[in-house]
């Protein structure tokens, strides 16, 4: 490798995180801006957020947002993880062209698609729009994501570990909770995290799927943001990425000293 | 496997999530067919006929006798739509090739950068993606606008001396998209070349190759999968896409993933909008084949 090549590389690198970074750093820095204007800075003050926090609409559709996260990102962590283990565990089964291909197209289909279709589903059935239809459109679209996640790590999976417990008279649900959760089990978690934040993020499927009083804060953000762009909006968005990272460095360190942890293990078991 | 409980279970962990995604997710294409041959009509569901044994079988058959490809016809008559879908397939495939140029040189420093460092770099690339989409677009806003960001830098260097107007035109979506969906480019990519042999092109260049043609002769046709999903990945979602034409585009922009949300919060016309959506399915049907045969593979090479 000779110098020039790896210069190249380094100021590919550099730019290319500068454009994914600084429009998310300006966005952030802007909150703490005194003047309303977005883009001119008048020095720096938090009294967006304090405005934010007396904003009941927009503390309402939080609370709404957080709930349908939670439960949506639970629930689609359960079927995503079963989806991913029938994909890799049965190799062979009826339909299964069809499962596979129900479980990757909605990671590329245009969300106005699944949003209309599934309301047309809920007004067929004659499910009335609110928090319900928009729990069970949120569990739709993560549980896939989540599939593919866990899924990635099934593939690598040593399944002789199974074997072996089976052999030695394990039962396989048994077996299913004492060998494979625990090694897939970060898996697990990631995917749950990823279910959680794109539940958080939505915004088309949300404004399709809900109803009256069940207004997310995605959608709020959007309404605003077509009236205009203001610094609460910024402060807003500001919250709701700070909590991302904090959840993302929190996986982060967990799963790194859980590889620690099986390191060490694996080096003891070696010795042993 | 013996015991009679796993059979059952065995059953279930496919037949959970494989009823669940029948249920919501293919069952509901043919309800937007069924409504894309309905007519609208003033009442709650907006349509008719509704589908109902209300009236016995020959009821029911009536109801079928309604059906009819009105909706398709009217987005032939109207030369919107037509436009809508063309200006989407042009906007989308413009914005993945210049993805494919933003993002190639990204995913290659990174291949090549020290094993320590690779882990560190990939998850800066996935952190914006946890972010939310609409906050990234949003963020484009302030940058864009005629007094934003961007001009006044441009300004107080001295690049220009009259403020560019980028917000509400086609280049304002297409830095939306490459922005928003750079990382969905740049994952497949570096997985393709990391897993490259580099010998291969040291080799190429102790025989006298220069670093282009090496490049072209061997880099670029072995990291072919990654470029191919990458594309993907940006296209098929990007032609759909509502939020970034919406927010960045402006008034004036022309994409059917727009055309399909007015159509039904505007104008409140269930039938026409879901014959949107059915083209527009049909657009990408060939696309998303090819995607999932491709993921398919992937996943039986990772075997």
């Amino acid at each position: 490798m000779n110098s020039s090549w790896s210069r190249f590389n380094i100021t590919a690198i550099v730019l290319g995180f500068a454009f994914l970074y600084l429009p998310i750093v300006l966005l952030v820095i802007f909150s703490f801006n005194e003047s309303k204007l977005v883009t001119v800075w008048g020095g720096f003050s938090t009294k967006w957020y304090v405005s934010l926090f007396h904003n009941q609409g927009l503390m309402d559709a939080a609370w709404v947002t957080i709930r349908v996260g939670l439960i949506s990102a639970t629930m689609a962590t359960v079927l995503g993880t079963l989806a991913a283990l029938a994909l890799t565990r049965y190799t062979r089964f009826r339909g299964r062209v069809l499962f596979s291909g129900m479980v990757f197209a909605p990671l590329v289909m245009p969300e106005v698609i699944t949003g209309l279709s599934l309301l047309l589903l809920f007004v067929a059935v004659g499910l009335d729009r609110g928090f319900f239809t928009l729990t069970l459109a949120h569990i739709t679209f993560s549980m896939c994501f989540v599939a593919v996640v866990v899924q990635s790590r099934l593939v690598t999976f040593d399944r002789s570990l199974e074997e072996a417990a089976m052999d030695l008279g394990a039962p396989p649900v048994k077996t299913f909770f004492q060998i494979t959760l625990p090694v897939i089990l970060p898996a697990i978690i990631s995917g749950w995290m990823l279910a959680f934040t794109l539940s958080i993020d939505d915004l088309v499927i949300s404004s399709f799927t809900s109803g009256p009083g069940a207004t997310t804060l995605p959608m709020k953000i959007y309404s605003q943001v077509r009236l205009g762009v203001t610094p609460e909006i910024n402060a807003a968005c500001t919250i709701l990425i700070a909590i991302v990272a904090c959840g993302v460095i929190a996986a982060s360190l967990v799963n790194k000293r859980r590889e620690v942890q099986r390191l060490r293990d694996e080096q003891a078991a070696q010795r042993g | 496997m013996k015991h009679p409980l796993s059979a059952i279970t065995n059953r279930l962990v496919i037949l959970v999530p494989y009823l669940w995604l029948l249920f919501f997710f293919l069952i509901p294409f043919f309800i937007v067919f069924k409504i894309s041959l309905s007519t609208t009509a003033i009442a709650m569901p907006p349509y008719t006929p509704t589908l109902g044994l209300a009236d016995g079988f020959s009821g029911l058959l009536s109801q079928i006798g309604e059906f009819s490809f009105d909706n398709y016809l009217w987005l032939t008559q109207d030369a919107l739509y037509f436009n809508a879908y063309v200006s989407s397939v042009i906007i989308a495939g413009i914005s993945t090739f210049l993805a494919l140029l933003v993002g190639y040189p990204i995913a290659y420093g990174m291949a090549r950068a020290p094993a320590t460092i690779r882990p560190t770099l990939l998850m800066l690339v996935i952190l914006p993606f946890w972010t939310s989409f609409l906050i990234r677009v949003y963020a484009w806003i302030g940058i864009l606008k005629p007094e934003g960001l961007l001009n006044q830098l441009l300004l107080a260097t001295g690049v220009i001396d009259q403020p560019l107007v980028i917000l509400n035109t086609h280049s304002a979506i297409f830095i939306g998209i490459v922005y928003s969906y750079l990382p969905f480019m740049i994952l497949p990519l570096y997985s393709a070349l990391e897993k490259m042999d580099y010998s291969l092109i040291e080799a190429a260049q102790d025989l006298g190759c220069p670093p282009a043609s090496a490049f072209w002769k061997i880099t670029f046709p072995l990291s072919l999968p990654g470029v191919i999903a990458g594309c993907l990945l940006v296209f098929i979602p990007a032609v759909g896409e509502f939020v970034i034409p919406d927010l960045l585009g402006g008034s004036q922009t022309l994409m059917i993933g727009k055309t399909l949300w007015n159509e039904f919060f505007a104008n409140r016309d269930w039938p026409v909008s879901s014959a949107v959506a059915v083209i527009l399915l049909l657009l990408l049907v060939v696309p998303i084949m090819f995607f999932q045969q491709a993921q398919a593979r992937a996943q039986e090479q990772g075997r």
